[in-house]
């Protein structure tokens, strides 16, 4: 059974968004990191890049494929997880704490409600 | 499986069929101006033994390398390959154009790609080698492309008027449908000007592409050109003539990031048309934008040494339309050519290779710059090849030692019109001294 912390929001493909004022911290979720298998590498966006809702920013990958990471908000990459270069493994064994991948400033909250809570994501992925 | 083609009943019947009169209505919206008038002329048929003596009558015609003495570079280089490379070549197990792929069933062909890919980095300085492209043009221009993913947002690619001009043709072709914004940094006395690199790089720029030696076989002043590359967030890519290698500073000594080759020089065959070998290197931090396929070593679960194509999840079979290239194919018996020759020469016998290419060529430079209306066309220093400013045009020079069996360089207004009174020759170690003296002979009758 997959974590599904109730503090989270989360989009279709897989990842989840925490806030904390407005910026919002993202990952691949619990469920994304047993499908993907042990994640070797991660292509992330540099701080200042400017994301935009639902497009494609990084990816990542694991041993027999690779994702594309979408972004779950439109926003400013102020924060990214640079340990991930060496630990990538944080992925798979906590994907929503020390696995965490980046951090966005968020441009429109309204956004956010097109996100799925967690009972709504639970079911998603029954 | 034989051609039938079809009869005049069985054509007729199609026509009527689709409802159309004759032949000529049915491609009447084809303009008459296009169309042949009289068909296709094509001589009776004619036995096997006529086929065989026909062709090789036409063939007799070709003036071969083999038979002339050949100064011919630009490129593809005359080099000696001792016999042992084809004995090796010609094992039937090693018959693939292609990396395989069921690749772990493979383990020889896996490991002679990864000794390969090993001795490509030895000489070059680089981290990584793939398992090699078609040939040194499109070397180069996934070295361009590479550089592109690398630098994401980075629009303009800088490339040194010194590069061979037919790899600037396929970078043109390539970057006329990517939207890329490719600039010349023009020559001064046949090498990159410096201060117009310096004048026209910018954080743009996602790579300068140079070559070292460059096309008229001068040595650019590559530590600055990497400087400056890096000192504008640019990569530096260069394509290297790899038998230089035995004796000039590596790409890796000099930080270049990405190292492309034509590999032929190594124990492949100077053909008009190939099949060549397109060596590419980089360092370890673009090692998941590289293209092409990567030989890896790795243990199995019994302890014991294997090898995989590793990295694969940069390829077009999981990657799709995102893979960093849609290269699968390999030169396979070419890089395997190469690996073969290189371990039978072997380090000491690779630097000396290099080393009797440069003095021959500087001998035979002295000699003929001594000549009457023979000069130096650029002041620069050079490796084994080297442009000569000809009395009359280099045509005639060419036309006229052709006659007595020379092939005493490149023309080069077949690339530039207004250098008609340019030759470029190369020397290997195959030319004796007796044959540089003939050609100067020949030179300095013309």
């Amino acid at each position: 059974m997959s974590q599904i912390p109730k503090d989270c929001k989360y989009t279709e493909e897989h990842e989840w968004v925490k806030m904390e004022g407005d910026i919002a911290t993202m990952g691949i979720t619990d469920y994304a990191q047993g499908e993907l298998g042990d994640v070797v590498f991660l292509e992330l966006p540099e701080e200042g890049d400017i994301l935009k809702l639902g497009e494609a920013f990084g990816s990542i990958e694991a041993v027999k494929t690779v994702a594309d990471l979408y972004s779950p908000v439109s926003g400013e990459v102020v924060g990214v997880n640079s340990e991930l270069e060496d630990t990538p493994e944080n992925v798979n064994q906590d994907p929503f704490g020390e696995g965490w991948l980046i951090k966005i400033k968020i441009s429109d909250s309204a956004e956010l409600d097109g996100l799925m809570d967690a009972s709504a994501y639970e079911q998603h992925i029954a | 499986m034989s051609y039938v083609p079809h009869t005049a009943t069985q054509i007729e019947e199609m026509l009527q069929e689709i409802g159309v009169k004759n032949y000529e209505d049915l491609i009447k919206a084809i303009p008459l101006e296009l169309r042949l008038e009289n068909g296709i002329d094509i001589p009776n048929g004619l036995s096997e033994l006529e086929v065989i003596n026909h062709l090789s009558k036409v063939g007799s015609e070709n003036r071969k390398a083999i038979d002339s003495v050949s100064f011919l570079g630009g490129g593809s280089y005359d080099h000696f390959i001792p016999s042992a490379v084809n004995a090796l070549l010609s094992r039937s197990e090693w018959y693939t154009a292609y990396t395989p792929y069921q690749p772990e069933v493979s383990q020889g062909t896996l490991q002679a790609i990864y000794e390969y890919q090993s001795v490509v980095c030895d000489i070059t300085g680089m981290d990584v080698a793939n398992a090699s492209v078609y040939d040194g043009a499109t070397a180069l221009t996934e070295a361009m492309l590479l550089a592109l993913r690398h630098g994401k947002r980075k629009t303009k690619i800088l490339v040194s008027a010194g590069i061979h001009p037919h790899y600037m043709q396929v970078i043109d072709t390539y970057a006329s449908t990517s939207g890329v914004d490719v600039k010349v940094i023009e020559s001064k006395n046949g090498i990159t000007d410096i201060h117009e690199l310096d004048a026209n790089i910018d954080d743009s720029v996602a790579a300068f592409i140079f070559s070292q030696p460059n096309f008229f076989g001068l040595l650019e002043d590559a530590d600055s050109l990497v400087k400056i590359s890096h000192g504008a967030g640019a990569l530096a890519a260069v394509s290297v003539y790899p038998v230089s290698l035995g004796m000039l500073s590596s790409p890796g000594e000099y930080m270049a990031d990405i190292v492309t080759a034509e590999g032929q020089c190594l124990g492949n065959p100077v053909g008009f048309g190939g099949p060549y070998l397109g060596i590419f290197a980089a360092k370890q931090k673009l090692i998941r934008q590289i293209p092409g396929r990567i030989s890896g070593e790795t243990v199995d679960r019994d302890g014991k040494r294997g090898y995989v194509l590793t990295l694969q999840t940069r390829e077009q079979h999981i990657r799709r339309g995102k893979a960093t290239s849609n290269i699968c194919t390999n030169e396979g018996l070419n890089a395997l050519a190469a690996v073969i020759y290189m371990a039978l020469i072997g380090k000491r016998g690779f630097q000396e290779l290099a080393e009797l290419c440069y003095h021959k060529a500087h001998y035979l430079y002295e000699q003929i710059c001594n000549l009457d209306g023979y000069s130096a066309e650029y002041p620069g220093e050079f490796f084994n090849e080297f442009t000569i400013h000809t009395p009359v045009p280099a045509k005639e020079v060419v036309d006229k030692a052709a006659e007595k069996g020379f092939f005493p360089g490149i023309r080069l207004d077949r690339f530039y019109p207004n250098m008609d009174h340019s030759l470029l020759i190369a020397v290997t170690e195959k030319r004796s001294r007796q044959e540089m003296d003939d050609l100067v002979e020949v030179l300095a009758q013309i």
